[in-house]
């Protein structure tokens, strides 16, 4: 039988088990949307602005590794989808963004709502495709997903004219897909890892610096595994928290800007370091001339083009994170060889002295309320278990600080493109994909404001989301850097007009609280935890003067922190 | 170092920008660019000349490879190669002394007049970039008018091959 193409469509999210499609209707994609009316698998979530959609989807993905999927109509709709687009390429997040455009007749003519999407995404998706015929659909939304999800997974966008959705062909889904363009390497070449695991051995002060590949490619069991069968400190870059557990005596913590002194100490002293899924990104690295002066460095990554990029590699492994890393195990397993343990127990009594200057101390006696303390309670009372999105500022790098990671997937924030508006979308993605979980939103009253709007949708679905907003009525990093490197002229980043959060959550139909004083922190969490069926605001009035440590300069080594 | 990367990719309308877009976004030159399809017309080749450090070129060489059309590619710079560029220079000739000095040094560079007007010579002349380069050069005492240059491309010597 024929199907029309937006039935296709619609069939095609069905066979890829898309149980959620994030959306914003208009002109082009009404045939889809009519579709999709006519069905009940893939539920669609209404967001109030284009953007959302792609966050929500980000946060879905995340949180479950399985890829987002979104709908947009062409123009206006497409261009708002961009931010979010380009923020899931950052991150590599893997997401199927599907546009509508205008027919094929008209395109080029400066139709209504007609933008070159595939013009405009290209330089922020890891492929796009333009379908000119029906007949090509299903395969080209095969390939959309298949792109996305191998490899270093990312976003894919697939446009689609609005005549191709009312034309009609016979509907058949490929079962695979082969591209002779794109074959992503999966298992490490067994030489490197050999090579690899003889350096690694031979390390008297090594360092395991693992990111966000980690997660991506599932392979926190066997990260744990590895770290645990050396003995070696390990530090996670802010997009691979949780991937090791933060609880564990092995873990130094996050390494970077606002990552911990022993962390970057460790970094900056290492003879060996073990680079897995991380990109050596200028956040991390500080100034590169100063980067880890002595290490010898193998590099674990998916991604041949990240490797020596920003930082030559002695040992690059180019294959999928877990496949390598338990190769290595299995090396490691199989020979006699292990670390001298002489020099490893005089680096771990560096390490632990380096640990005792206690980085991330704050003033627990004050009368104001600070953003570390909140987030610290907020980790004892959700026992560390709670799925965490943030925005970004101040807030963020306190909670990548506090709210001490135990498993990964649990952490959802905006990294490489660093896009305020990200966290309450993202939670919505991320409590749609986990109903009885306990999400919490951690924001600044300036994130906030970028999709407030969404605070509708999260009502519209009955998302209990717990919203942490560390109100400091500063753009609080903005603050800090003019602090810092301007004298204090605070240029713009005083927060002037503020809304009543508390009246605003109630006008969305959800609950408000605010919270002034230290003593009324704990209780104020709890009450809101409980409320399981409510989405609660918490606006939290925190110490305006309160800055992130400790803290590399622009410019600075990862040895020359700013401490408290 | 100057490297000509000769690449196989699919022969779809967004092939070409990806690889131009790639070049601008990351901010690497590109000297010449030249591209049509293959015998197979599925695949286009495309030839580029530029230059980096090693380090760039590697940087190049991998993030074309991670373009999803990109097919396959080769730096000609790291095999035996021949360099071909075809030039049409239309020159002023305004006497027959300066139409047989044209004549002349058309043959000794292996080149062909292949257009006459009362005042103008084309000529049309194949060979490496810096060949080109000095045939412009020894033209300088004559207006020209016009050069138009296809753009390097090349094929590697020997065994070697960039196919499927
Ligand atoms: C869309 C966007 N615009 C601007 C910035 C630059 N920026 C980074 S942090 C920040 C301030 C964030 O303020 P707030 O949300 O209140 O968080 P705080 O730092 O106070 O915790 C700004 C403006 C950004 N990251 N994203």
């Amino acid at each position: 039988m024929e199907l029309t193409g937006a039935e296709i469509f619609v069939r095609c999210l069905q066979e890829e088990n898309v149980d959620t499609l994030f959306g914003y209707p208009g002109g082009s994609v009404l045939h889809i949307y009519d579709a999709l009316y006519r069905q009940d698998k893939v539920e669609h979530i209404l967001v109030r602005h284009e953007q959302a959609a792609v966050h929500a989807a980000e946060g879905y993905a995340k949180s479950t590794g399985r890829p987002g999927a979104v709908l947009v109509t062409s123009g206006p709709g497409a261009t708002n989808a961009v931010t979010g687009i380009a923020d899931a390429y950052m991150d590599s997040v893997p997401l199927v963004v599907f546009s509508g455009q205008v027919p094929t007749s008209l395109i080029g003519n400066d139709a209504f709502q007609e933008v070159d999407t595939v013009g405009i995404t290209r330089p922020c998706v890891k492929h796009n495709f333009l379908v000119k015929d029906v007949k090509d659909l299903a395969t080209t939304i095969k390939k959309a997903f298949y792109v996305a999800t191998t490899g270093r997974p990312g976003p894919v966008v697939v446009d689609i004219p609005k005549d191709i959705t009312a034309d009609k062909c016979e509907f058949h889904y490929p079962r695979s897909i082969k591209m002779r363009s794109y074959n992503p390497t999966v298992k490490g070449h067994p030489g490197q890892i050999r090579r690899a695991v003889d350096l690694m051995l031979s390390a008297h002060q090594p360092v395991i610096y693992s990111g966000g590949g980690v997660i991506l490619s599932n392979a926190s069991k066997s990260l744990t595994e590895l770290t645990r069968l050396l003995n070696y400190p390990i530090t996670n870059t802010l997009m691979g928290l949780g991937a090791y557990p933060s609880s564990d005596r092995q873990f130094m913590g996050m390494l970077g800007m606002h990552g911990t002194y022993e962390a970057n100490m460790a970094m900056h002293h290492a003879d060996v370091l073990i680079a897995i899924g991380a990109r050596f990104d200028d956040r991390v690295t500080g100034n590169i001339e100063k980067f880890c002066p002595n290490a010898r460095i193998v590099h674990v990554d998916v991604d041949p083009a990240s490797i020596s990029k920003n930082v030559k590699v002695d040992v690059p492994i180019v294959g999928q994170v877990d496949s390598v890393l338990k190769a290595m195990i299995k090396e490691i397993k199989a020979g006699e060889r292990r670390p001298d343990p002489e020099p490893l127990e005089n680096w771990w009594k560096q390490i632990d002295e380096w640990r005792s200057m206690d980085c991330l101390k704050y003033d627990r006696d004050s009368e104001l309320i600070k953003p570390q303390y909140v987030l610290e309670t907020l980790h004892r009372l959700t026992k560390g278990d709670a799925f965490v999105t943030s925005d970004v500022g101040q807030h963020q790098m306190w909670a990548a600080q506090f709210y001490g990671f135990d498993k990964p997937n649990r952490w959802i924030n905006s990294g490489g493109l660093g896009t305020m508006g990200f966290g309450l979308p993202a939670a919505i993605g991320t409590q749609l994909a986990h109903r009885d979980e306990t999400v919490v939103c951690v924001t600044g009253e300036a994130s906030i404001q970028m999709c407030i709007q969404e605070l509708s949708t999260a009502l519209q679905y009955h998302l209990p989301i717990k919203v942490v907003a560390l109100n400091n009525r500063y753009m609080g990093m903005v603050r800090q850097w003019q602090e810092f490197f301007y004298q204090g002229r605070y240029a713009m980043s005083y927060m002037d007009a503020l809304p009543d959060f508390v009246q605003l959550a109630e006008a969305y139909g959800h609950v408000g609280m605010r919270i002034e004083s230290p003593g009324d922190v704990e209780g104020a969490l709890k009450e809101a935890l409980d409320m399981k069926d409510r989405l609660v605001f918490m606006d939290f009035i925190t110490d305006q003067s309160e800055n992130v440590y400790p803290m590399i300069p622009a410019g600075a080594g990862q040895n020359e922190m700013i401490l408290l | 170092m100057r490297h000509i990367i000769s690449i196989l990719m699919e022969n779809e309308s967004g092939a070409l920008s990806r690889v131009a877009g790639l070049f601008s976004a990351r901010g690497y030159n590109i000297e010449s660019l030249t591209v049509a399809p293959t015998e197979d017309p599925t695949l286009s080749r495309l030839t580029l000349v530029t230059r980096g450090s090693d380090q760039v070129i590697e940087q190049i060489t991998k993030q074309l490879n991670k373009l999803v059309d990109v097919v396959k590619l080769l730096d000609l710079t790291e095999h035996r190669h021949i360099e071909r560029e075809m030039m049409l220079i239309k020159l002023k000739v305004q006497d027959a002394d300066q139409r047989a000095e044209v004549m002349r040094m058309a043959e000794i560079f292996r080149g062909h007049i292949i257009d006459v007007s009362a005042a103008t010579y084309v000529v049309e002349l194949t060979g490496d970039s810096e060949k080109l380069d000095a045939f412009v050069e020894s033209m300088g005492h004559f207006e020209v008018i016009e050069v138009v240059r296809s753009g390097v491309m090349g094929i590697a010597r020997g065994d070697v091959a960039l196919k499927l």
